[in-house]
């Protein structure tokens, strides 16, 4: 189990004093955290270090999961989609099923604690058991273009909160109540993230069978038309015609979508001439993912859509030059020409991942500037404090606070 | 108790920050400036301030949100360079920055009336948020400059921040709150004004640290000599 003080090697002795001065202040309360799955899933694996983390620190903090059979899942799946944007067939029956299983966990889910912090929309009806405690929403999706039916829906359960959060500004949407910005993070001990030897990292470049003996140009994502891997063939094309490099494409396809499968074999299917594409469909497995993009020379995400974009978090951490698309929460990571190259399309990727192959002290500059903003900014200690922050915010109305 | 022992104590404060969305948004300098006529001050001093907390081993520039947006989001350079040159040193209120950065982009309007066209693309728009602030005691308390010098070296840059920039435009106190205690507890006249004309918009968190941790030094050294 990692101990708060474990991280104290990589923020800081004075940044973890903080955390402990805070929580001091969070002694009397009770904090009950609220999603809809215990495991898989980035809000499951982000409440799985930061709940014992909060229990260290003396904030007692619960984490409960509600109950939804398969109807109910499919119905916030598509919800899900409708948020982020996409067209989606969502009918009466719909509603109904949300609302009836939701009834079933308002009479079954006790919520007396002080603070009562629901993640996503699955959970979101249970403020009508609000009593006189403290209510938090928070959206980990993307809601900049929501389906305007189903937000609507979900608009009249979030008015009675106490709070929204949000992952990044254009996220948010007008709403009655007070809204926060509190980035996602990531955690610098974990088994994607924490340091590798080099006999780690060879491991798993002679797993897959990738020789360093010219440029490894990387995307890591899943097979997904979002995340644009044509694109980023087409990127690396150009990149060749002027220096000899290779490209890995390395990611999964996840169960719940059939279009993953289809987009790996066109991607197979564009690549099988160049030998100096490797395509990898990999089995879910952080330490490979991590020993690969600390292998890369540069690492691209060029994505059409982003949620906030952990993966570019992952490589910044690691010093790596990116090179990524301007889109969702990747502004908020890199600054550009600071902290990364921000690209609008094929060619301007292209010419980025030039200007850093050929400048690799230019590339070393900007991985450290990248490293160092995500240590500031978007690590797990950060978004501890945030999280305490935000439950002290609900008793302290004023802009400047004396607590 | 020596000669640079304090009448009264220095403590150490910190400040923590979370920031508030207001919902406000805009595409074009027209709409920037109606909202900059009413938001609140803590949202001003959010997008004056935010760089310097959020990339502390950078390079400072560019020093605040605005010039940063008029450049990317709506390519008006020269805007962008008047508004990153506003020294926001000689201010010792948010009410007199905002008027300036007001008077800025409305000059630069009137000189050049098609900027008024410009609008950013939607995704690219600017959203203003607030800083909510919440000052805690870290405990540590000093009594003469050799003290001072050592919680210096190890409080977060959150304190420093704090200390520096917050209690002086923000709180209005006119004066950094280091300069203050030099000044008034110390009688350290000269150190005070020396901590006092340091631009800290122009250093780093670590840097200013740094640097105010070698005039003290300097300062300890030139009496022991």
């Amino acid at each position: 189990m990692i101990k708060i003080d474990d991280y104290i090697p990589v923020v800081g002795q004075a940044v973890i004093d903080d955390l402990k001065r805070v929580s001091e202040k969070l002694k009397d309360k009770k904090i009950k955290n609220i999603n809809s799955t215990p495991v898989g899933g980035g809000v499951a694996e982000i409440l799985s270090r930061l709940v014992p983390l909060l229990n260290e620190l003396g904030v007692l903090t619960y984490w409960d999961v509600i109950k939804g059979g398969k109807s109910f899942f499919e119905v916030t799946k598509k919800f899900h989609n409708a948020i982020h944007g996409k067209k989606e067939e969502i009918n009466k029956k719909d509603f109904e099923i949300f609302l009836e299983v939701s009834e079933e966990n308002i009479s079954q889910m006790l919520v007396d604690e002080d603070i009562i912090f629901i993640h996503d929309p699955q959970p979101i009806a249970l403020i009508k058991k609000k009593k006189d405690n403290r209510w938090i929403w928070r959206c980990h999706i993307d809601a900049s273009n929501p389906d305007k039916k189903v937000w609507n829906f979900l608009k009249k359960f979030i008015i009675n909160y106490d709070a929204a959060v949000f992952s990044a500004p254009a996220f948010s949407s007008p709403l009655p109540i007070r809204q926060f910005l509190i980035s996602p993070s990531i955690d610098p001990l974990s088994d994607k993230n924490r340091e590798l030897s080099k006999e780690e990292i060879n491991a798993v470049l002679k797993k897959y069978g990738i020789l360093k003996d010219k440029p490894l140009i990387t995307q890591i994502s899943r097979f997904d038309r979002l995340k644009d891997p044509i694109g980023v063939i087409e990127v690396y094309k150009k990149v060749k015609k002027n220096i000899d490099c290779r490209l890995l494409l390395a990611g999964g396809t996840a169960v719940d979508d059939p279009e993953g499968m289809e987009v790996y074999n066109e991607v197979l299917e564009k690549t099988k001439h160049d030998k100096d594409i490797i395509v990898l469909n990999m089995q879910h497995n952080d330490l490979e993912i991590n020993a690969l993009q600390r292998a890369s020379d540069i690492i691209l995400q060029k994505s059409i859509k982003e949620g906030f974009g952990l993966t570019v978090t992952e490589a910044l951490w690691k010093a790596k030059p990116v090179v990524a698309s301007n889109v969702g929460g990747i502004s908020l990571q890199i600054t550009h020409k600071y902290s990364g190259l921000l690209c609008y399309s094929i060619d301007g990727a292209a010419f980025a991942v030039k200007q850093i192959l050929n400048n690799p002290k230019y590339g070393e500059k900007l991985g450290q500037n990248g490293r160092e903003h995500v240590r500031n900014n978007f690590l797990i200690t950060r978004h501890l404090k945030e999280y305490m922050l935000l439950f002290l915010s609900l008793y302290y109305k004023g802009d400047i606070n004396n607590i | 108790m020596n000669e640079f022992s304090a009448n009264s104590s220095f403590r150490f404060y910190t400040r923590l920050h979370l920031s508030e969305l207001t919902g406000y948004k805009a595409f074009t300098l027209k709409e920037l400036l109606k909202i900059l006529n009413k938001i609140s001050g803590s949202s001003i001093y959010y997008h004056t301030h935010r760089y310097l907390q959020q990339h502390q081993y950078l390079s400072p520039e560019p020093p605040n949100d605005f010039a940063y947006w008029v450049k990317e989001g709506l390519g008006e350079d020269k805007l962008a360079e008047r508004l990153a040159s506003i020294d926001t040193i000689q201010f010792t209120s948010i009410r007199e920055l905002r008027n300036v950065i007001i008077n800025t982009i409305h000059k630069y309007i009137k000189e050049n009336p098609q900027s008024k066209k410009r609008k950013a693309n939607l995704g690219q728009e600017f959203h203003f948020i607030k800083s909510v602030s919440f000052v805690l005691y870290t405990g540590y308390e000093v009594f003469n400059l050799k003290e001072f010098c050592e919680v210096l070296s190890k409080i977060t840059v959150d304190s420093i921040y704090y200390h520096i920039f917050e209690s002086r435009l923000r709180l209005e106190r006119g004066k950094n709150d280091f300069s203050n205690w030099f000044e008034n507890s110390l009688f350290e006249k000269n150190l005070a004004e020396e901590i006092e004309r340091l631009d800290p918009y122009t250093h780093t968190m670590e840097e200013l640290r740094n640097t105010i941790i070698k005039i003290i030094k300097k300062r300890i050294k030139d009496d022991q000599n």
